[in-house]
């Protein structure tokens, strides 16, 4: 099985090179170069632009992003190489020869500073009134080239008015540069192919098909293209002043939760390095702004994992010991709202496949204005359940009609953590500087195993931890509970364990080698499914995807900017912070079986659990009306 | 009828079998031919073909592909119409030469969406070349084979360029790729590819033909060859020329019959716009290069309206993939609603003109690098006319 990321629907216009293969003898060698008049020895084959970053020497850039494949179509990165009549993108230009390089000759200068002024003259709206104030590329760039005037005029008048019709995604076209990093984004690293560049020379648009608004078009709603937007065009939906008037508001009871990726990320807002965890003083934060409970979602992981276990070995037992082949198998996770989309939309005849269950996100939603509001003794219609999510997907999820078992919506808004971080600031708020809190109860502790859900990889740790005991009675057979094949970074991965000394009632299980599959990003899960519609995953058993790179830490609702260096640099701090919980077990969370004893009596997969916790999905398709 | 004059390389006679002769030599030997002929790209570009085919011929590939660019789009341009239409064999035999050359079984002609009407004949023309065994397999008996297919373009400008042209082959927008790589290398389904304007294909034909030697006699130093050239315009006798590199405007312009000239467009729209005071420059890569296109303008036209209709045709005709080309021509026509209003300032004219110097170094292909030329050499040359209207505070029709 392939494990790269991204595996190529782009047009060769936008792909990497391909070194030339008159001159194969040359690769892995080092080429000698002159850069701003330094010698340098450099590896054949790299790009100007690599070459610079690898020895300090900082060349801007607009449409260059580490996870995409290069388009060289901003020009803002452009070099003068001696010889040459025309400037070369130093993101695209391979180096396959000597040659003699100047980053910052009067000749880039000065087209830089015109590819600028140009970029600024189309560029429609203020900075101040942006949700990028601050964070923006071109902003950056703007300061960078000491631009004081508009020196080709500057855009006064709306030219496309602001889709604001999806859930999650907010798309303004006035602010857009055209780096097409969104378009490479979805077709390629994503393989949604939801944006596109329409018409042509200045009247070039990102569009979708048919100009359609966001919520009729095959939109996943996983915001990875708001998280390379160099501008403000992406954003996502803020619900922010509906929670504060919530708060504001002393009859409402509001609650929220955080997503176990959450505290990894948040502290970047604050102008902390990647992989600071920040969970306590997060707690502390949001009972300062005015949140009446303020809860862990990763409770509602162990809850998600005793379901979705227990769901698996019940699948199980259906097939191979009362050999109902209706019982589909591998079981999918459902807990990416973003993937959920994206298979009821490509792979619409396989919904079978995926585990009933709902996301933590909605299980708690489901738990909080059922069993909570009885214990609490507060109306239901009383409570408003926010749920801060590294995730866009979260925001349609959280408004799927279905999402109402109780009679209310599970969830009342998604926020991410970007929007939390806005609300922590506007708060007055200074979140690396807190004391550190703890969650509330009766849903405050949580698991290590649900604190890992936020890595890809962390649900089937997870999952295996419980399902292994439940089935042999024994912890699963890794040091320290750390299952390390589920870890890693590898767009899809797979490995297996054997069942064996199982108990009595488990006896079908015995020997059994339960094979297991994990990948993050669609373009993996789109090459996951195909070996499923090829055949060629019938004795695998159990399948976690996760939409966004790298797992939840990558999420469309995360601190920008996003690279495989920060993502990664956040799943060490889940990690880190998981090894030192003292539960690392969904199954022994106290909280959890206290939910079963009180409220879920009829176990997990049991009634009361399936009309609250579990769900349907929608054949979508890909047509569009 | 386009009027082709004292015919050198297009005489019938001039013709022969270049196919028979080619498939007995190498390819190696093909390509030194074209080489040391001295070839060079008749779209514009000038690339020399034999580099170009050399290139192709030693890249290592399990497949290679020949294109024919018959996406003439140049605005003033149409000199590959007469050729696809009168002089089909040596365009289509000239393909499959070079197919033999570089070591490619497959051939595409890329047509103009507005030639469209050509392809009932271009096809039949394929079909009787299959019959003669000339295409398809084991041609001439030999080992080599080789099929063409044509491909419609579907409008857009920027597929002339070779890699836009080779990603609209492909079925993606037609936008130019980054060079390098360089489609000899990688083109065509990532395999080396030659592409090559459809004069180019005739010419090699003829090479071959007459041999590197004849074809050297004519044309320049660095320009062999004799050229077509489409002329349009304020001329009485417009048409399809065929003229030795070399050719000063001024014998060009008496050829054809030109009067009260006041300007020539030299190059098409991206090419570059020649006052007469600079007639006695001569048309060829080392001083004025053109892909064929000679539009001229005689003294009752407005340079201004000039100007602006080949700005028009780039703010539209930009792919808009990259900053400079896509904002770039915009600006610049902007500038000439300002000069039309007489609200351009020479400063803001300079601070354009600076512009579309950057236009020409920093855009990623050949369009937005050209695109500027007519607004610098109108604005430079005709300075006076286009500030004319700043002065009188008139819109000057």
């Amino acid at each position: 099985m392939e494990t790269k990321i991204s595996s190529g629907r782009a047009p060769v216009a936008q792909k990497p090179h391909i070194v030339s293969t008159t001159s194969t003898g040359d690769i892995g060698g080092l080429v000698d170069i002159e850069i701003n008049g330094r010698q340098y020895k450099v590896p054949f084959g790299m790009t100007i632009l690599e070459a610079c970053k690898q020895n300090n020497i900082h060349i801007p850039t607009l449409c260059y992003h580490e996870d995409l494949c290069i388009a060289g179509a901003c020009r803002v990165c452009v070099v003068e190489i001696e010889g040459m009549k025309t400037l070369q993108a130093s993101c695209a230009f391979p180096i396959t020869g000597k040659i003699k390089i100047w980053t910052t000759s009067e000749k880039v200068r000065k087209a830089r500073r015109h590819i600028l002024d140009l970029l600024l003259s189309e560029h429609y709206g203020e900075c101040y009134s942006c949700v990028r104030n601050n964070n923006c590329e071109l902003q950056t760039l703007a300061k960078e080239y000491g631009v004081d005037f508009y020196r080709f005029g500057h855009i006064e008048q709306r030219r496309y008015e602001v889709d604001r019709s999806s859930y999650a995604i907010v798309r303004d076209m006035d602010k857009c540069v055209l780096c097409k990093r969104c378009v490479r984004t979805c077709i390629d690293l994503q393989e949604v192919g939801v944006l596109e560049a329409t018409r042509r020379g200045y009247s070039t648009l990102i569009s979708t098909f048919m100009d359609k608004p966001m919520i009729d078009v095959i939109c996943i709603n996983c915001g990875q293209c708001i998280n390379r937007c160099p501008t403000g065009a992406l954003r996502a939906k803020d619900p922010s002043d509906e929670i504060w008037k919530a708060i504001d508001d002393p009859t409402k009871h509001v609650v929220i939760q955080t997503a176990p990726s959450i505290r990894v990320a948040i502290g970047e807002e604050f102008g902390l390095p990647p992989g600071n965890s920040m969970t306590g003083q997060m707690v502390t934060a949001l009972r300062m702004i005015g949140f009446d409970r303020v809860f862990d979602t990763n409770f509602a992981a162990d809850l998600t994992i005793m379901e979705e276990g227990t769901e698996l070995l019940l699948r199980l037992k259906q097939r191979f010991v009362d050999g109902d082949s209706t019982v589909k198998l591998p079981q999918f996770t459902s807990c990416s709202p973003g993937w959920i989309k994206f298979i009821e939309h490509f792979y619409p005849e396989h919904l079978d496949y995926l585990s009933t269950c709902k996301s933590p996100q909605q299980m708690f939603g489901a738990v909080i204005k059922t069993f909570y509001a009885q214990e609490m003794g507060i109306d239901p219609a009383n409570i408003v359940t926010v749920a801060v999510m590294p995730c866009t997907a979260k925001k349609f999820e959280c408004n799927r009609p279905e999402m109402n078992a109780s009679g209310f919506k599970d969830i009342d808004y998604g926020l991410t953590t970007r929007e939390l971080a806005q609300m922590i600031k506007e708060a007055g708020i200074y979140l690396p500087e807190l004391p550190k809190g703890n969650f509330d109860e009766p849903f405050g502790n949580a698991s290590g195993a649900g604190l890992i859900f936020g890595a890809t990889g962390g649900v089937m740790e997870a999952a295996l931890r419980t399902v292994y005991e439940i089935v042999t009675g024994r912890p699963v057979p890794f040091e320290n509970l750390d299952i390390t094949p589920c870890r890693g970074i590898d767009g899809v991965r797979e490995a297996s364990i054997v069942l064996t000394n199982v108990k009595d009632e488990w006896k079908f299980l015995e020997g059994v080698e339960l094979k297991f599959m994990i990948a993050h990003g669609t373009a993996n899960a789109k090459k996951v499914m195909e070996a499923l519609i090829r055949g060629e995953l019938e004795d695998y058993h159990f399948v976690e995807i996760m939409a966004c790179p790298g797992g939840c830490i990558g999420g469309g609702g995360q601190p920008i900017p996003t690279s495989p260096e920060i993502r990664k640099k956040r799943i060490e701090a889940i990690y880190k912070e998981e090894a030192g919980l003292p539960i690392r077990k969904s199954h022994e969370n106290p909280h959890v079986k206290y939910l079963y004893e009180k409220f879920l009596v009829d176990g997990p997969c049991g009634h009361i659990s399936h009309k609250l916790l579990h769900t349907h999905y929608t054949k979508r398709g890909k047509y569009i009306v | 009828m386009p009027i082709i004059n004292d015919t050198i390389f297009f005489d019938e006679k001039a013709h022969g079998e270049a196919l028979e002769k080619a498939l007995k030599l190498t390819p190696q030997e093909v390509v030194m031919e074209i080489r040391e002929s001295g070839l060079r790209g008749r779209g514009g570009a000038g690339f020399p073909t034999g580099t170009k085919w050399m290139l192709a011929l030693s890249a290592k590939a399990d497949k290679k592909f020949v294109v024919c660019n018959a996406d003439e789009g140049e605005p003033g341009t149409f000199k590959d119409r007469v050729l696809l239409s009168e002089y089909t064999k040596l365009v289509l035999e000239g393909m499959v030469i070079g197919g033999y050359a570089i070591g490619a079984n497959k051939g595409f002609i890329y047509l103009r969406g507005e030639y469209a009407y050509l392809y009932n004949h271009l096809q039949t023309y394929l079909e009787r070349l299959r019959n003669e065994n000339r295409l398809g397999n084991n041609i001439l008996g030999t080992n080599f084979s080789f099929d063409i297919e044509i491909r419609l373009g579907s409008g857009a400008y920027v597929c002339g360029e070779e890699t836009a042209l080779i990603e609209s082959l492909e079925g993606h927008r037609g936008e130019a790729r980054n060079r390098p790589p360089f489609p000899v290398n990688t083109g065509y389904l990532g395999y080396p590819t030659i592409v090559n304007n459809v004069e180019t294909f005739a010419c090699a034909y003829i090479v071959i033909s007459k041999g590197a030697q004849w074809f050297a006699k004519y044309g320049t130093e660095k320009s062999k060859g004799m050229k077509l050239i489409s002329v349009s315009g304020d001329v009485k006798k417009p048409g399809v020329y065929e003229v030795p590199f070399g050719i000063t405007v001024k014998e060009l312009l008496e050829l054809v019959g030109a009067e009260e000239t006041k300007a020539v467009q030299i190059g098409g729209a991206s090419g570059i716009c020649v006052p007469m005071s600079e007639i006695n420059r001569n048309i060829s890569f080392e001083d004025i290069p053109t892909g064929g296109s000679v539009i001229v303008f005689n003294k009752n036209r407005s340079m201004l309206k000039v100007l602006r209709n080949f700005m028009e045709f780039f703010v539209e005709e930009s792919c808009g993939q990259c900053t400079p080309c896509r904002i770039g021509n915009k600006k610049l026509l902007e500038g000439v609603e300002m000069l039309e209003k007489g609200k351009c300032s020479h400063k803001y004219l300079n601070e354009l003109i600076e512009l579309g110097k950057t236009m020409q170094i920093a855009s990623k292909c050949g369009l937005g690098q050209s695109s500027p030329n007519p607004f610098i050499s109108i604005v430079t040359n005709f300075k006076d006319e286009i500030m004319s209207n700043s002065i009188r505070g008139n819109n000057g029709n």
